[in-house]
C-alpha cells in the first residue's frame, strides 16, 4: 500500500511540475502578449517592455527549421527505407547503422555546436571560401545555413526512427501484392510503401522540427545573433532566434523585474510553437497506430 | 524483405539502390566526422605543440639568417606550406613583432615564474598549482587575464556534481512514476498520465532554464535557506526535470514489455498488485531500468542551457552542493564565443567537447546493449 502511495506521489509530483511550469508561463506571459509583440521588430532596446517584439526571432527560427527540414528529411527517409526494405536484419552493417543512430541521438547538443563550428564552418565553409576566392569570410562564418545543417545532423535520428516505425507498419501483403503484379522492388517502395507511410513520415518531420525549434546550444556559435537590424536576406546571413533570445532576455537583462513579463511572453510564443507541433505529431501518430491495429 | 531474386533489376534501379545504400551510410559517417573534427581541433594540444606561456623564448630578428630554416619555421609556428608562401621581409616583420610584443609585457610579470610556464601542460591541466598570489596549490580555471589558467578539475567536478544531483532526483521519481503508470494506475488515469509526463520532453531546455531561474531557484532558497540563490543543487533539480521524460519512457517501456503471464501468475497466487509490481515485474525489467539510468546520466552530463542559466557559473572547485558551480557544457557554451579560433583556449574547449562526446558515446553504447539484450530475452520467453 505504501509502495502504491509513494509511486503515485511520484507521478503526481511530475504532473504537478508540468502544470506549474505551463501555468506560470501562461499566467505571466499572457498579459504581455499582443499582436504588436509578435508582428513587429523590436525598436531600440529589446529589454524594454514598451519596444520589445519578437517577429525577427520568429522568422529566424522558422527559416532555420525549414532549411533543416530540406536537408534532414531526404537523408532520414532514405536511410529508413534502406533499413526496412533493403537491409538484411542482423547483418553486421545493419547493426552498425542502428548503433550509430542510437549514439547520434545521445550526443549532447553542445557537441553538435562544436561540430558545426569545427567541421561545417571552419573546415567546409572556409574550404568553399578558399576555392571560390571570396574576399573575407563569406561561407566560413556563422550563418543560418550552417546552423540549419547542424540541427539537421542533430535531428536525423528522430526522422529515421519515426519513418522506420511507419514503414514497418505497412502490411507485408501490400508489398507482396505489388511485387506479384510485376512491379519492381523500387517501384513498390516508391509507389506503394512510401505513400502509405506518409502520415508517419510527416510525424517524424514534425517531431524533428519541434525538437529543433527549441534547441539553443547547437546554434550558439553556428549562427544565432544577439541583435540584427534586418531579417536574414541570404543563407550566409546570421539570424535572431526565439530560443536564444529567451536565453538573452533571461540572463543579460539590465533590469530583471522589468524584463520578466516580456521574457515570459517570449517563452509562451516558443512553447506555443513547439507544443502545437508536438500535439499535431501525437495526433497523427495515434491515428496511424489505430489504423495499423485495425488493419492487422 | 531482401532484394527479390530471379528478377533482374534495371540498371537505373540498380543505381538508385546503390544510392539508397550510400545514404544509409550517413549516420555512421556523421558520427565519425564528429569525432574526427572535434578531436582534430584539439590535436596540437594533445601532442604538446601548443604553448600558452606568457613569456616565450624570443630570437632577435637580426639573427634570422643564422637559423636553419626548419628551426625558424618551428619558432614561427607555421606549417611548411605557410612558411614557403612567405617572403623574407614578411618573416622579418613577424619576428620583429614578436620581439616588440615581448618587450611590452609589464615589468612585474618578468619576475613571475608563472609567466614562463606552458599552462597547457598536463600537470597544470589536472593537478593543483600554487600560482603567484595563491597561498597554497589550487585548482584554477581562469582563461581570461594575463596568465591563463586552464585547470579542468573544477569543471569536471562541477559536471559530475550537477549530474549526480540530477540523477538522485530524477531516477527515483521517474522510476516510481513509471512503475505506477505501467502497473498500478487505473487504466483511465494511465491513458492520460503517460502522454502528460512525456509532454515534459516537449519543453525546450532553455524554457526549463527560465523556469528554474525565476521560479524554482527562489522557491528552493526559501525552503532550504542556503546562501547562494543559484547553485549546484537547483541546477541539479532542474537538470533532473529535463532527464525525467527520457528515464520515464525507457523504464515504462521496459516495465510494460514484461509478459502479462508473469503478472497474472503472481496475482493468481494471491500476491497484491504492489507485490506483483515490485517483486515480479521490476526484477524482470531490471536491465531496462538500468539502461534508463545510464542513458539518463548521458542526458544529464550533456545538457547545456539549464546548467548555464541556473548553476551560478562559478568555476571554483567545491564539493558543497549549495555553492555556485559550473559544468563542462556551460563552460563551452559561455566561452567559445570569446576564444580565438585555433588558440589555446579554443583547443581546450574542444578537448572538453571531445571528452563529453567520448563519455556519452560509452554510456549510450552500454545502455543500448542492455536494452537489446533485455528485449531479446523477454521476447524469447514470452
Amino acid at each position: 500500500m505504501l509502495g502504491t502511495a509513494l509511486t503515485g506521489f511520484a507521478t503526481a509530483l511530475l504532473l504537478l511540475t508540468l502544470a506549474v511550469i505551463l501555468g506560470t508561463v501562461i499566467l505571466q506571459g499572457l498579459p504581455s502578449l499582443s499582436w504588436r509583440f509578435v508582428s513587429t521588430a523590436p525598436r531600440r532596446d529589446f529589454f524594454d517592455p514598451q519596444s520589445a517584439a519578437v517577429l525577427p526571432m520568429i522568422i529566424g527560427t522558422t527559416i532555420r527549421v525549414l532549411v533543416m527540414t530540406v536537408f534532414v528529411m531526404p537523408v532520414g527517409v532514405i536511410t529508413a527505407v534502406y533499413l526496412t526494405e533493403y537491409a538484411r536484419a542482423g547483418s553486421p552493417y545493419t547493426r552498425a547503422v542502428r548503433v550509430a543512430i542510437n549514439n547520434l541521438a545521445g550526443v549532447p547538443s553542445i557537441v553538435f555546436g562544436l561540430f558545426g563550428l569545427g567541421f561545417l564552418i571552419n573546415f567546409v565553409g572556409r574550404g568553399i571560401d578558399s576555392v571560390t576566392g571570396a574576399v573575407g569570410p563569406h561561407w566560413g562564418q556563422p550563418s543560418v545555413f550552417w546552423a540549419s545543417l547542424t540541427l539537421a545532423v542533430m535531428t536525423l535520428p528522430v526522422v529515421i526512427v519515426a519513418t522506420e516505425e511507419s514503414l514497418r507498419a505497412i502490411p507485408v501483403g501490400l508489398r507482396e501484392a505489388s511485387l506479384a503484379l510485376g512491379a519492381t522492388k523500387l517501384e513498390t517502395v516508391v509507389q506503394i510503401v512510401l505513400p502509405n507511410a506518409l502520415p508517419g513520415i510527416l510525424t517524424g518531420g514534425i517531431l524533428a522540427v519541434s525538437r529543433a525549434a527549441g534547441e539553443v546550444a547547437p546554434i550558439l556559435f553556428t549562427g544565432a545573433a544577439y541583435y540584427m537590424a534586418h531579417f536574414p536576406r541570404q543563407l550566409t546571413d546570421q539570424f535572431m532566434d526565439l530560443g536564444y533570445h529567451t536565453y538573452v532576455l533571461a540572463t543579460q537583462s539590465p533590469n530583471v523585474e522589468q524584463t520578466r513579463p516580456i521574457l515570459f511572453a517570449t517563452v509562451l510564443v516558443l512553447l506555443a510553437l513547439t507544443f502545437s507541433l508536438n500535439a499535431v505529431a501525437i495526433i497523427v501518430r495515434a491515428r496511424v497506430r489505430r489504423a495499423q491495429r485495425a488493419g492487422s | 524483405m531482401g532484394l527479390q531474386r530471379g528478377h533482374r533489376a534495371h540498371p537505373l534501379e540498380w543505381m538508385v539502390e546503390r544510392l539508397i545504400f550510400a545514404v544509409s551510410l550517413s549516420t555512421i559517417a556523421l558520427l565519425l566526422l564528429i569525432l574526427v573534427f572535434i578531436g582534430r581541433e584539439t590535436l596540437p594540444l594533445l601532442f604538446g605543440h601548443t604553448n600558452s606561456a606568457l613569456i616565450q623564448e624570443v630570437i632577435p630578428a637580426s639573427e634570422m639568417d643564422r637559423l636553419p630554416t626548419e628551426e625558424l619555421r618551428r619558432y614561427l609556428d607555421m606549417t611548411p606550406s605557410q612558411f614557403r608562401s612567405m617572403d623574407r621581409d614578411t618573416l622579418l616583420a613577424i619576428m620583429k613583432t614578436r620581439e616588440e610584443a615581448e618587450a611590452e609585457i609589464p615589468g612585474p610579470f618578468r619576475q613571475d615564474p608563472d609567466a614562463r610556464v606552458n599552462t597547457l601542460g598536463w600537470r597544470y591541466l589536472l593537478l593543483p598549482h600554487a600560482w603567484t598570489g595563491y597561498d597554497q596549490p589550487e585548482f584554477v580555471w581562469q582563461p581570461v587575464g594575463t596568465i591563463h589558467k586552464y585547470n579542468i578539475v573544477p569543471l569536471l567536478v562541477g559536471s559530475l556534481k550537477v549530474t549526480l544531483i540530477g540523477l538522485l532526483f530524477a531516477v527515483p521519481v521517474s522510476l516510481g512514476a513509471a512503475l505506477f503508470v505501467s502497473q498500478l494506475a487505473p487504466p483511465r488515469l494511465r491513458e492520460w498520465a503517460k502522454p502528460a509526463i512525456e509532454l515534459l520532453a516537449g519543453i525546450p531546455s532553455v524554457v526549463m532554464g527560465v523556469f528554474a531561474l525565476l521560479v524554482l531557484a527562489s522557491l528552493m532558497q526559501r525552503l532550504f535557506g542556503y546562501q547562494y540563490r543559484l547553485n549546484a543543487f537547483v541546477a541539479g533539480i532542474a537538470l533532473g526535470l529535463t532527464a525525467v521524460p527520457l528515464i520515464f519512457s525507457i523504464a515504462e517501456d521496459a516495465l510494460s514489455s514484461v509478459p502479462r503471464g508473469y503478472t497474472e501468475a503472481a496475482l493468481a497466487l494471491g500476491a497484491s498488485r504492489w507485490q506483483t509490481a515490485s517483486r515480479i515485474v521490476l526484477p524482470a525489467a531490471l536491465p531496462g531500468v538500468f539502461a534508463a539510468v545510464v542513458l539518463g546520466f548521458g542526458r544529464c552530463i550533456g545538457e547545456t542551457m539549464v546548467v548555464l542559466m541556473v548553476s551560478g557559473n562559478a568555476s571554483t572547485l567545491s564539493w558543497s552542493l549549495f555553492d555556485s558551480t559550473r559544468s563542462i557544457t556551460a563552460t563551452i557554451a559561455a566561452e567559445m564565443a570569446e576564444a580565438v579560433t585555433g588558440g589555446p583556449h579554443y583547443q581546450l574547449l574542444f578537448l572538453l567537447g571531445t571528452l563529453l562526446f567520448v563519455v556519452t558515446f560509452v554510456t549510450n553504447l552500454a545502455g543500448d546493449l542492455v536494452v537489446h539484450r533485455l528485449k531479446a530475452r523477454l521476447e524469447g520467453t514470452a
